[in-house]
């Protein structure tokens, strides 16, 4: 029974209108969401950060998971195009009068953090490992510490007042493309050779693989998403400082990319979904209202003694939970495995399943 | 107070006592890393916890200074060897990412358990009656020569115990070979929960003394003294001892020169500036030696 349904559902995957038919049911629910207001606003914005979080947790499994290396520097990352796009939006274009331009900013804000995510793969041609963690450690700490001094973006006050402009149709197609793109770039040619190079660096050098090209393309398409993801992050907070933007913050997209597991795009989006939904799931107001069906004489215990610290007690539950994933699963959950749906038909009828799971996991696993 | 000279005596003094609470730190990521090639992130919070047991047994039980430092030193190493045992250990075959991510949410865990205790920065008393003397124009408070040599004096019995000590050279033995080391009879798992103990210990000591320097603790603190510990120990050359101690003094001389020149705001800035190019010129620390890369 089990297998005659698993054996329809890979069929149904491998058609080739699945992908495109599942985007475009979101498409249309993502502009009839908030146009006919079949979701209070609440789950609208929770569905905007799940957006934004997986563009974050895609782009950072490109060089963390299929790379290999252990980058630290998401968050400097989203700060450039946050406040690069936050400056242009409220200074230079007129948004006012044309929301449009509003994707310019945040294009712009990409491609700004896509020149730094230059200066962070020239260090990563000469360092590796836990060293190359620490250069990516200071160009986040050099960042948030410029932003600090820089008087004229507002210093440690930040900014705001910025236009809220982020909305759950834009945020539904800037995932989609960016997703997108990273998938494309992880089956092309230069992907393989990300994944070269995260099994060995010389051999793949030895062959011919352009290492460094490799190196500067991963980092910038990395640092670019990032940006996006930052650029709109801004336009819906309509505050920044640079307080929002640090290790912390990264810290919280390295569990989206190694809760999901490493090496996956699918498990990116797996990782970022869960841990957003989670976080928001454990809120006090969320449980008493799943809860209030109760009868009143166990509610009101469990509302006295448990329901009401959960603002502080979520903040307790998330991580243990993720230390308990990780005993459990230590690839994570889709670890060096792919959603069906998000490999190339080439590569799906060559291998029959993921040429992803036919890596030497130890080597990837050891190269940190 | 007039004379260069005499201010910079004062700095130094001052370099001193920041650099020997970042070594005691350092130590632990860096003996932790020699025997297990891991980072763990967690450390920097436990010698968060380690301030807070010593504003614990300050308030609560009221101890004089040694027993209070005994206690944290103890208590710390016992959350050191539990944090090895049951986060650690099951995931010493598995992914080297994965005890990275596992050590970051023991952190966040550690963070966050403290923060629904005390909510809000706490006043550590004072532990020690604090005197003052004038050397030729400088100022030396008994706190500073306490911080300052305490530590000295727990980097010395470390450099021993790892040099003189069977238990010693054990852990060098196992961050040499991990294949033939256990088959000469070394007890693994146990001089891996001794490291443990020893890096937390050192934290819970680090803790105490942070909380006599600077008297306000908050649980989010070991976030940034962790990073900048590990940091020294990186620059010193992660893996050795003496270079973890070398580091953490550098970062700690660098920090206080910085504040004295310069706006305190730019701190972070020139020293994560400067560890970038030591970094990009040096890769592998100052003492560390370079690993030669075969396939």
């Amino acid at each position: 029974m089990i297998a005659a349904i698993k054996k329809h559902w890979n069929r149904t995957l491998d058609a080739r209108w699945t992908l495109p038919a599942g985007l475009a049911v979101g498409m249309v629910l993502a502009f009839a969401i908030p146009h006919f207001g079949l979701l209070n606003n609440y789950v609208q914005l929770v569905l905007i950060y799940v957006g934004i979080n997986i563009i974050l947790a895609t782009s950072l499994n490109l060089v963390n998971g299929y790379m290999g290396e252990f980058s630290l520097a998401h968050a400097g990352f989203m700060a450039v195009g946050a406040y690069s796009s936050a400056l242009l939006t409220m200074k230079v274009l007129p948004v006012a009068a044309y929301p449009a331009l509003f994707h310019l900013a945040i294009l712009a804000g990409g491609l700004i953090t896509a020149l730094l995510g230059l200066l962070v793969a020239l260090p990563s041609f000469k360092v590796r490992g836990d060293y190359l963690a620490i250069v990516t450690l200071a160009f986040l700490m050099i960042v948030k510490s410029a932003l600090e001094n820089i008087d004229a973006i507002g210093g440690p006050r930040g900014i705001s007042g910025i236009p809220r402009l982020t909305t759950l149709p834009w945020v539904f197609c800037w995932t989609t493309a960016l997703v997108w793109l990273i998938r494309n770039f992880v089956y092309s040619c230069y992907g393989r050779g990300v994944l070269a190079i995260r099994e060995d660096e010389i051999a793949s050098e030895l062959m011919s693989v352009n290492t460094r090209r490799v190196k500067v393309l991963a980092f910038m398409l990395s640092a670019f998403c990032a940006g996006i993801a930052g650029a709109l992050f801004a336009h819906l907070l309509q505050f920044i400082s640079p307080r929002v933007f640090d290790v912390v913050k990264t810290t919280e997209i390295l569990i989206m990319v190694y809760l999901g597991g490493i090496a996956s795009i699918g498990g990116s989006i797996l990782g970022a979904t869960l841990y957003t939904v989670m976080l928001e799931l454990l809120r006090p107001s969320t449980v008493a209202g799943l809860l209030s069906w109760l009868p009143a004489v166990v509610f009101d215990p469990l509302d006295h003694y448990f329901i009401r610290h959960l603002g502080v007690l979520r903040m307790i539950i998330m991580p243990l939970a993720l230390v308990l994933v990780m005993l459990f699963w230590p690839r994570g959950i889709l670890g060096l495995r792919e959603f069906r749906g998000f490999i190339p038909q080439r590569d799906r009828r060559s291998h029959g399943t993921a040429p992803l799971r036919r890596t030497n996991t130890h080597a990837a696993a050891d190269s940190l | 107070m007039t004379q260069p000279g005499i201010y910079w005596l004062q700095q130094i003094l001052n370099a001193l006592q920041l650099g020997s609470i970042y070594a005691l730190i350092a130590l632990g990521y860096s003996m932790v890393y020699g025997i297990l090639t891991m980072i763990n992130f967690a450390h920097g919070d436990v010698f968060m916890v380690g301030a807070f047991l010593c504003f614990l047994a300050a308030t609560v039980l009221k101890l004089p200074f040694v027993l209070t430092l005994l206690l944290t030193m103890s208590a710390a190493a016992g959350l050191g060897v539990l944090i090895e045992r049951l986060a650690y250990k099951p995931l010493r075959h598995a992914p080297r990412v994965s005890a990275i991510i596992t050590a970051l949410g023991v952190g966040l865990f550690l963070e966050n358990l403290t923060l629904a205790f005390y909510p809000y920065p706490q006043h550590v008393p004072p532990l020690l009656h604090n005197v003052t003397w004038r050397l030729g124009g400088v100022a030396f408070s008994s706190l500073q020569l306490i911080v300052i040599s305490l530590s000295l004096t727990l980097m010395l019995v470390l450099d021993y115990v790892v040099r003189r000590t069977s238990v010693g050279v054990a852990m060098r033995a196992i961050s040499w070979d991990k294949t033939f080391v256990p088959l000469m009879g070394v007890p693994v798992n146990l001089i891996i929960s001794i490291t443990f103990a020893i890096g937390a210990g050192l934290a819970g000591a680090a803790g105490t003394m942070y909380s006599l320097a600077y008297p306000v603790i908050d649980p989010y603190m070991g976030i940034m003294v962790g990073w900048k510990a590990f940091i020294a120990a990186v620059v010193g050359g992660i893996g050795t001892i003496r270079g973890a101690v070398i580091g953490a003094f550098i970062l700690g001389g660098v920090e206080i020169m910085v504040v004295a020149l310069l706006p305190s705001t730019y701190r972070d800035l020139v020293v994560f500036s400067l560890l970038l190019t030591l970094i990009v010129i040096r890769p592998h620390g100052i003492l560390g030696a370079p690993r030669v890369q075969k396939v």
